[in-house]
């Protein structure tokens, strides 16, 4: 495989095409995989290389196909997570456009590598122009081969399916995301059972992001220690980094787990723009509690962030600059969580909704600081206390700006 | 009043629902075929993709009124989306959105008296690198500035 194959991104115009991926290499990895290994050592290449789930949580993928019980004749399903609702994050768009073939050449080995024959690709209703060249990707490879009943001329067959959502933030939410692929509301169901033991239409179900997937073909074709070594100790690969707001360059920008949040911003997406400075930076998508500009010198790997007690989540990084009052940002925040309740449990429910109306005081005249600490409460009455984990995604960055920029929100009210 | 897909929506619902292997699990793509070619969806349209699908009435309601993308009754000619989440909001989102209220003289949720605009907000639209941005009818839009957007919205009113 080419040197250029290593990279998920390629960023020539034609690279979405089919003959342009197989010029870099391209599906050399699923017939690596399909012709000369068993599906347990595909499992084993993709645990040992520990490549964790890039649509937020960061479970490692290998160990989560390895749940799917082994056996059994029913159907087991795969569902490709691109609902990319997450403020902030626009990595998957990219994948879609760019490198379809790389998302569909990791969803053969997936679905090799774990038994199953039909994969689902739920894709958000706001990317149905987005997605039309995956759509385009998907019938291409299916007439040369790569996809359909014989994938690359061996018995081993893969039907794709590519689903669009409606517009509702949850769907995300990966239990969600199948009561919605079943032509239902999309509201979390209660695990366990977890989607690998009983999933869609009530069958073994392997969930993983759209970027997951795509990197799974570099496992395949370098093996797990390259992988590895692209990443940090429990944490491989690279991952695509998107940064938005105040920066000279925003975009997405593929490097090494692990590399300093600080030189994803100041180097790579070019700081921010002449005579502005970073105020805070929220680090991996709206969920992420926000980092004040002293604290931006962190790796960006899960565990890392997870110690300077923010995450790493979907990686979309949004720098905020000075002058941004922070009442504006609690706001933006509240108001998103608010809206995209599910509804489905009363602490996140009536919990974001009051919130938000305390915000609202506080912008109006009328409020106070012991606003400050309602919302803190109401936050604290949310968090742990959810059906699912939408509920800490709402309560921690809310917190975070309240407890972080104390202060200036204190000197905003009392004006 | 009564609902009838034409020929050719029927072949594509008809498609859509041979794909999936319970055919409840067509719902949603089925309302997008309705809804892409008359605009919303009617209830009568709603009464017939439920028989169609073998599902009791109300659980089409129930994911109608779920979904912001879906419509139960018709918009404007063109539908206007715009973002207001963290990224656009720094980029100036709130000032867009006022210079289209103001231009269109609704608000969002609203459709202008003339029937050519529809206006809804929305939060983050995945073009985050393109702040402040918007959706035309699904087509992105961004970055956009005061000037782009008062071009924008005089050709939307002259369209016809
Ligand atoms: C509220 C909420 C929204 C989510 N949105 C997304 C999303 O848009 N895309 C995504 O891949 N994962 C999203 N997730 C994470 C999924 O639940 C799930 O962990 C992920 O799809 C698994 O794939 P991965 O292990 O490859 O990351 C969301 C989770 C929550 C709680
Ligand atoms: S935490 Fe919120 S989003 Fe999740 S199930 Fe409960 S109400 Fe729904
Ligand atoms: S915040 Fe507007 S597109 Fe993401």
């Amino acid at each position: 495989m080419s040197e250029n194959g290593v990279r998920l991104l390629p960023l020539d115009d034609d690279s979405w095409r089919l003959e342009a991926y197989l010029r870099r290499g391209g599906y050399e990895a699923a017939r690596k995989a399909l012709t000369s290994m068993a599906p347990k050592d595909v499992v084993a290449e993709v645990c040992q290389a520990v490549i964790r789930g890039r649509g937020g949580a960061g479970f490692p993928a290998g160990m989560k196909w390895s749940f799917v019980p082994q056996g059994g004749a029913g159907p087991r399903y795969l569902c490709v997570n691109a609902d990319e609702g997450e403020p902030g994050t626009f990595k998957d768009r990219l994948v879609l456009r760019r490198a379809p073939h790389a998302l569909l050449e990791g969803m053969v080995i997936t679905a090799f590598a774990v038994g199953i024959r039909t994969a689902f690709i739920y894709v958000r209703g706001e990317y149905a122009l987005v997605s039309g060249r995956l759509e385009e990707a998907v019938a291409e490879a299916r007439s040369a081969g790569y996809l359909g009943p014989r994938v690359l001329g061996t018995d081993f067959g893969l039907d794709v399916i590519v689903h669009h959502g409606a517009g509702a933030y949850i769907c995300g939410e990966e239990t969600a995301l199948l009561e919605s692929l079943e032509g239902r509301r999309g509201q979390p169901r209660v695990k366990p059972p977890f989607p690998a033991s009983v999933g869609l239409f009530r069958s073994p179900t392997v969930i993983n992001n759209v970027e997951t997937l795509a990197a799974i073909p570099q496992i395949l074709a370098h093996g797990a220690g390259w992988f590895l070594g692209r990443g940090v100790a429990k944490d491989g690969g690279t991952r695509l980094f998107g940064v938005s707001g105040a920066v000279r360059r925003p975009g997405i920008y593929e490097l090494a787990v692990g590399t300093p949040l600080r030189q994803v911003i100041e180097v790579h997406a070019g700081g921010p723009p002449e005579g502005r400075s970073i105020k805070a930076v929220v680090p991996g998508g709206l969920s992420a509690p926000v980092l004040k500009a002293d604290e931006i010198d962190v790796p960006m790997d899960f565990d890392s962030l997870a110690r300077s007690g923010s995450m790493l989540g979907s990686a979309g990084i949004i720098v905020i600059p000075d002058g941004t009052p922070m009442l504006d940002v609690l706001h933006v925040t509240a108001r998103f969580y608010a809206h995209e309740s599910c509804g489905k449990c009363t602490p996140c429910r009536i919990g974001t909704s009051w919130i938000l109306k305390a915000v609202r005081r506080l912008r109006r005249s009328g409020g106070s600081p012991a606003d400050l600490d309602l919302i803190l409460r109401l936050a604290e009455g949310i968090r742990g206390r959810t059906l699912c984990p939408f509920g800490d995604g709402a309560a921690m960055p809310i917190r975070a700006i309240v407890t972080k920029f104390r202060d200036e929100l204190e000197r905003a009210v009392a004006r | 009043m009564s609902y009838a897909p034409s020929p050719a929506a029927l072949e594509k619902i008809e498609g859509t629902i041979a794909l999936y292997p319970e055919k409840p699990a067509a719902l949603l793509p089925v309302l997008h075929i309705i809804q892409g070619e008359s605009g919303f969806i009617s209830a009568a349209a709603e009464a017939w993709a439920a028989a169609k699908l073998g599902l009791r009435p109300v659980r089409v309601r129930e994911v109608l009124s779920f979904y912001t993308m879906f419509r139960r009754a018709p918009a404007g000619r063109t539908t206007l989306q715009v973002c207001r989440n963290l990224s656009c909001a720094l980029a100036g989102a709130d000032d867009i959105l006022g210079l289209i209220r103001e231009k269109l003289g609704i608000g969002p949720g609203e459709t202008t008296s003339d029937g050519a605009v529809t206006l809804v907000t929305a939060e983050c639209l995945g073009h985050c690198d393109h702040a402040p941005c918007l959706q035309v009818d699904g087509v992105d839009h961004g970055p956009v500035t005061r000037e782009t957007v008062a071009a924008l919205i005089e050709e939307l009113k002259a369209h016809v």
